[in-house]
């Protein structure tokens, strides 16, 4: 049964629904309506809410909660995600499973309320320190939000590990039918290193202090290890009008879904463009990029930013092709209409400077 | 009430405590050093011990068993 | 014969890693035989600290996660609100809780969680060599005081009990201190009040123990006893602060 829902409001319902057990999150724009939804939703459902007294306080009670075992989630945006940086390595280092939604907004600084895609390089290449990844989940409209949530906490049990949803404003704000029908609780993993109480078992320690350069070697190597399983196994990725283009725009989120409107324009045109869409920011679909640029050597990137995303398709393509990248950085939005322009206009270029192959 | 005091040498960090705190005086520190480096202290039990347990309270590294009978 | 005081069992065999009469020893002695006495090591969960007592979980037989500098409370709040029947208290330092955990702190007793913060007070930052702490006393000489505290450059020492007794969350305060036999003994009998109110649900508890740091006070450990009842205990009075009957 479809719902008209906000993004914010229906991650919420579908982390619930997930299993979710327990939220700790403090305001800021453009995601309160997820903290609010969960204020009531949460004491329904008779789990934990904490209004956190900073988003700080948040990624740690998200950390005591999932070392006792519970399906733990905070969401915040911009400044708020940089507070939890650390919290989020020692999640990854203490091998704790963990969602934790970004609702991105203009920055850098205070920025703006309005949606951006600036805070990719922080998602994807760890904004916290030490060597660790965190996989990164992009949805494209506000039902795929709530499809990547419990791919989120299963993603995160499976690999005791912290899983980042990076919606945006406009997402979070948008308001789309939705239908949970489809919605599989994920199932319920076995945990032996939750702390409970040692009752009738040895002590656990949960830490992540290896004084021991060996040992700590070790353990580096041995989430790496998982980080390898996560790369091999977790891609997620969708294509638009792939099979005959001569130019592949790749983009995500809410900039994929202009893209999306560009290329239906261009296409009326007779523009052979078709749109690679990540899901997975990281581990980031290289290999499926790669294998395109057997047949195609047009590579446009679209961000809402200054360029982010477009160094991994470098280093995705490996030197093939040629990439244009575009981008509005700031919470500007381009429209379709705008985006379709500046893509033919590319295009043209590249067709009468003759660089293009022909398929 | 008799008290007889046991003391890990290799756990003794030589602070003190013990012998400052103890009532008849029954603790001292020793010439011995143990594998940590430290002057240990170390039990007579000519002073009249009567096992009243300061030590052990007083002992920040646990190093002090106490009995009494 | 027989035994008067033995190693508790739920002391680990590792020896201690402070250094010579340090107030950590006494105080980590006195939690596991309270909560041996107590029969609490089903339900008891640590959370340790940044600093000198960052090591519990090499110590303590009971289970324990280390939380980042000052996050304790918060960490604590996290296990204690989905796991209400344990028995769940931080650990923390004059830095992780009175500088950088500050706000959790605050906020966790503010929400009256019912949770146990045993907050050990001795001065300084002993864990990086001997800085300033917020609860250094005015004069007293650190490496990043060497001119002694200067109320006009680097402030008060703050008093936790006192700011934290003016929060209507906050149910059970209390000041002692390990630097003589009577002190650790009220201070074993602060710990398991605590722990007894948080078992029958009365909220918020925080137990400030003065504790002595010879290496950082560069002072030797006696000196260091006498000088937290001359001096120490002049700025930080000793007592119960806050009791809230219990609901």
């Amino acid at each position: 049964m479809k719902r008209l829902m906000s993004g914010n409001a229906a991650l919420a319902e579908a982390a619930i629904l997930s299993g979710c057990t327990a939220y700790f999150g403090y305001p800021i724009t453009p995601q309160n309506e997820l903290t609010e939804y969960m204020a009531k939703r949460m004491a329904d459902a008779g789990g934990v809410f904490i209004q956190s007294e900073s988003e700080i306080a948040a990624i740690n009670m998200v950390l005591g909660a999932a070392a006792t075992g519970a399906r733990a989630m905070t969401s915040s945006s911009g400044p708020g995600i940089s507070l939890k940086q650390e919290g989020i390595s020692y999640l990854a280092a203490d091998e704790l499973p963990a969602v934790i939604v970004n609702m991105v907004r203009g920055g850098p600084g205070m920025g703006n309320i309005s949606a951006s895609q600036s805070d990719y390089l922080q998602a994807t290449q760890g904004g916290g320190h030490g060597d660790y990844r965190t996989i990164v989940l992009a949805p494209g409209s506000v039902q795929e939000l709530t499809e990547v949530v419990p791919l989120a906490f299963d993603l995160a049990d499976k690999y005791r590990s912290p899983v980042i949803i990076l919606g945006d404003g406009m997402l979070g704000q948008m308001m789309e039918p939705v239908d949970f029908d489809n919605l599989r609780r994920p199932p319920d993993y076995e945990k032996d290193y939750v702390l409970t109480g040692a009752k009738g078992r040895p002590a656990r320690m949960i830490r992540s202090l290896i004084f021991d350069t060996k040992l700590q070697e070790e353990h580096n190597w041995k989430l790496f290890r998982k980080f390898q399983q996560m790369e091999q196994n977790e891609v997620r990725y969708e294509t638009y009008l792939t099979d005959d283009a001569e130019m592949i725009v790749i983009a995500y989120g809410i900039g994929a879904r202009i893209v999306r409107g560009a290329i239906k324009r261009l296409r009326q045109e007779n523009l052979k463009v078709g749109l690679l869409r990540p899901i997975t920011l990281w581990p980031f679909p290289a290999k499926a990029l790669k294998e395109m640029a057997k047949t195609v050597n047009d590579f446009f990137v679209f961000e809402m930013s200054a360029g982010q995303m477009v160094q991994d398709v470098r280093l995705a393509l490996e030197g093939k092709g040629h990439i244009h990248f575009y981008g509005r950085p700031g919470g500007v939005i381009p429209m379709p209409v705008e985006l379709s322009r500046i893509i033919s206009r590319h295009y043209y270029q590249e067709h009468f400077g003759g660089k293009r192959k022909k398929r | 009430m008799e008290g007889r005091v046991r003391i890990d040498e290799e756990r003794c960090k030589g602070c003190a405590f013990c012998i400052e705190f103890c009532p008849k005086e029954s603790i001292f520190l020793s010439e011995e050093l143990n594998l940590k480096g430290y002057f240990v202290a170390a039990f007579d039990a000519a002073k009249g011990c009567n096992g009243c347990g300061i030590c052990a309270l007083m002992c920040p590294d646990v190093a002090i068993e106490v009995e009494r009978g | 014969m027989k035994t008067v005081y033995a190693r508790p069992k739920l002391l680990k065999e590792a020896h201690f890693h402070y250094c010579p009469g340090c107030g950590h020893g006494i105080i980590n002695r006195l939690l596991m035989e309270v909560i041996e006495e107590m029969g609490l090591q089903g339900e008891a969960v640590c959370v340790a600290p940044a600093g000198c007592g960052m090591l519990l979980y090499n110590y303590f037989e009971i289970d324990v996660i280390e939380s980042a500098h000052g996050r304790g409370s918060a960490v604590a709040t996290g296990i204690k609100r989905v796991r209400p029947d344990t028995l769940v208290f931080s650990y923390q330092g004059d830095g992780d809780l009175a500088a950088i955990g500050t706000a959790e702190g605050f906020h966790a007793a503010n929400r009256g969680e019912n949770i146990t913060v045993i907050f050990v007070n001795n001065g300084v930052y002993g864990m990086t060599g001997g800085q300033m702490a917020p609860t250094t006393l005015l004069d007293q000489v650190t490496t990043t005081t060497p001119a002694g505290r200067d109320s006009v450059l680097a402030g008060h020492p703050v008093r936790i009990c006192e700011v934290f007794s003016m929060l209507d969350g906050t149910s059970y305060l209390e000041r002692v201190a390990v630097n003589k036999p009577a002190a650790v003994i009220k201070t074993k009998k602060a710990i398991t009040k605590a722990f007894r109110r948080q078992l029958d649900g009365c909220g918020f508890s925080l137990v400030e123990i003065l504790a002595p740091c010879p290496t950082n006070w560069k002072m030797g450990p006696h000196e260091a006893c006498v000088w937290i009842d001359e001096v120490m205990s002049k700025q930080f009075p000793l007592g119960v602060v806050k009791e809230v009957p219990c609901t």
